[in-house]
């Protein structure tokens, strides 16, 4: 039976991740994520479903368990903060060579370095362009309420298996840390072994002589073969694109000015479009959903009908490199963004919106 | 008369003294002639086949010369980044509680990069194997100073012979997992004499005797020689491993049953 609470997006995100039917989350303290290992800690999984959490020694260890977890066809599962989730990136790129499921959550604050704990969208390119090394993608879930980091721990495990690669969810501080109505889904079972190794038979659950010995690896040493497998990892990205691009759109039918943002920043838009459009301005927001496959022809599409965009994100601008190719120079698009861990106010977008787009 | 038989009489099925493991593929080794891996990987598959384990163990491969023994054992493995086997295995082995999980790993990978992992792996009290090849130098990489290269030892990154008070010391990290709660069985063995390697075995057929008890890590260290690495000939390499690494690295059970019992 579905249910009503009121949770922080960290404690949504691990009461949805039991009931997701996960086989094991692996973790290790940062602010301000540290509410996911905690509350797991307390719901003893274990003795509900059978799940395993366990706190590592360090985020490359928690990574690389989940890289052992995912191996046997489980869903597994990690979460972590920015400086954490640099540490992880080693394994995640593994994990995407070798083309294993994964869901990680990273409720972002701000850096470079140790930074700030506060809030930020600092990340976005190091979530969307690879991230580690090599040529790799993730698929990149942006949610913006603590309904969504329920509904995407879900979400983000169907994608994570049907592509075999690791999803992200990309959060932030604010989100992670604030209360809001959730309504959480039902318990979902856990698949036994025997589903697992019905469903993964790539999996390394054991050789049994129906098959050949099952191999996880990211080392291919001839270079023909790696090619071709960097190949397939590419249609994979491209099939993702053609198929999960995910967004939404705010009072964009007879928009004039445009306000493209993900997250906690679309949050702020919305009333910034609200507070806009009660003084006059026609303006609308479009806020993608997928962060990668990025939402570029819906954002090329409005493009032909606006007069400018406008990109607001809490990092000095990186989400904006992708709505520039998306419209190519078809329309003015110009940034604004606070840094640091400040969360910009809905009234000066309005005010960026007047000065870089409608008088600039 | 044995130049009488003729060879199709030589390889009858009675005449059989010694066949490799099913367990081994039939992938011609990459190790260098002479080298202890191939006799390690061979021991560890024998220990599986007689505990009719085929399906029920997954191996954990390292990086270094044995990056590719998921081409050599005839079992589900996984190939882990540089010194992170052992948080693989934890995730296997909680995960699938009933499987044998083993890590197979060089000095390199288990005693510097991997060394958190190795610690609270053990300290953990994991139910899983860890066999640990000791050469003292890395090989893959072209014979570079390892954590376990002695002091005085040439390699190409000490190539005056390794000085303490600039590159630190050898650690003894069998000696050090032993100290952990966690572990329940820790042994030093060699491989590179038969009366060596039947015991070998024997210590290999105890870690996953224990394992299956749930006691906690099962930990055995194979000294061996790197030849090309020590640029030695394989014979002078094994006496120079007797001469040097032995007592610096003693030979024997150091832990077991939970109890140390190294007099050392």
């Amino acid at each position: 039976m579905s249910e009503l609470k009121l949770m922080k997006g960290n404690e949504a995100f691990a009461e949805a991740v039991i009931r997701s039917g996960a086989d094991a989350y692996f973790g290790y303290p940062i602010t301000p994520q540290s509410e996911v290992l905690e509350y797991l800690m307390g719901e003893k999984p274990w003795e509900r479903t059978g799940m395993v959490v366990l706190q590592a020694e360090s985020e490359v260890a928690a990574i690389n368990m989940c890289y052992g977890g995912a191996s046997a066809g489980r869903r597994v599962v990690t979460s972590s903060s920015s400086p954490g989730i640099s540490l992880k990136m080693e394994g995640i790129s593994y994990m995407a060579g070798a083309e294993l499921p994964l869901l990680i959550l990273n409720v972002t604050r701000g850096g470079p370095g140790l930074g700030t704990i506060q809030p930020s969208q600092s990340d976005y390119f190091q979530a969307t362009k690879g991230g580690g090394h090599g040529d790799y993608q993730l698929l990149v879930l942006a949610p913006s309420s603590v309904q969504e980091m329920a509904d995407f721990a879900k979400l983000g495990f169907e994608l994570a298996f049907k592509y075999r690669n690791p999803v992200m969810l990309l959060s932030d501080g604010i989100i992670g840390q604030m209360m809001e109505k959730v309504e959480l889904f039902e318990q979902e079972s856990r698949w036994t072994h025997e589903e697992v190794v019905k469903m993964s038979p790539w999996a390394t659950t054991g050789k049994t002589p129906d098959r050949e010995r099952n191999i996880i690896t990211s080392l291919e040493l001839d270079s023909g073969k790696q090619e071709i497998h960097n190949q397939k990892l590419q249609g994979k990205y491209q099939k993702m694109r053609e198929e999960e691009v995910r967004f939404e759109q705010f009072s964009c039918e007879d928009a004039e000015y445009l306000i493209v943002a993900f997250g906690s920043a679309a949050r702020i838009c919305q009333k910034a479009v609200d507070i806009g459009r009660a003084s006059g301005i026609k303006v609308g927001l479009l806020r993608p959903i997928t962060l990668f496959p990025f939402p570029s022809k819906p954002i090329k599409d409005l493009a032909e009908k606006v007069k400018g965009i406008l990109t607001v994100e809490m990092n000095a601008g990186q989400m904006i490199e992708d709505v520039r190719l998306a419209v190519n120079g078809s329309v003015k698009v110009e940034h604004y963004g606070r840094m640091g861990g400040i969360i910009p106010s809905p009234d000066e977008v309005v005010v960026a919106l007047k000065k870089q787009i409608i008088g600039g | 008369m044995a130049q009488n038989i003729s060879l199709e009489e030589f390889v009858k099925p009675e005449n059989l003294v010694y066949k490799k493991t099913d367990l081994l593929t039939q992938k011609a080794l990459s190790y260098c002639p002479g080298c202890g891996h191939g006799t390690a990987h061979r021991l560890i598959m024998e220990v599986i086949e007689e505990l009719d384990a085929q399906a029920n163990t997954i191996g954990v491969a390292p990086v270094g010369c044995s990056v590719l023994a998921y081409e050599f054992m005839n079992i589900d493995m996984l190939q882990a980044a540089h010194g992170r086997a052992p948080a693989l295995a934890t995730a296997l082995k909680r995960i699938m509680p009933e499987k044998f999980i083993f890590t197979y790993q060089g000095d390199g990978d288990l005693a510097a990069i991997g060394t958190a992992e190795t610690i609270h792996a053990c300290n953990r009290g994991e139910h899983f194997t860890i066999i640990f090849i000791n050469n003292g130098i890395y090989g893959m990489t072209g014979g570079q100073m390892a954590p376990t290269t002695l002091p005085g030892m040439r390699s190409s990154t000490s190539p005056y012979g390794r000085e303490v008070s600039i590159m630190g010391n050898p650690l003894k990290i069998t000696e050090l997992v032993a100290q952990l709660p966690g572990t329940y069985f820790v042994s030093r063995q060699s491989v590179h004499t038969p009366a060596n390697v039947r015991k070998a075995k024997k210590a290999i057929r105890k870690a996953f005797d224990y394992q299956a008890l749930n006691k906690g890590v099962s930990f055995v260290e194979i000294v061996s020689n790197c030849n090309s690495g020590w640029k030695m000939t394989p014979v002078k390499a094994n006496k120079w491993m007797e001469e040097n690494m032995f007592p610096y690295y003693p030979l024997g059970d150091i832990k077991d049953e939970g109890v140390i019992v190294s007099k050392q």
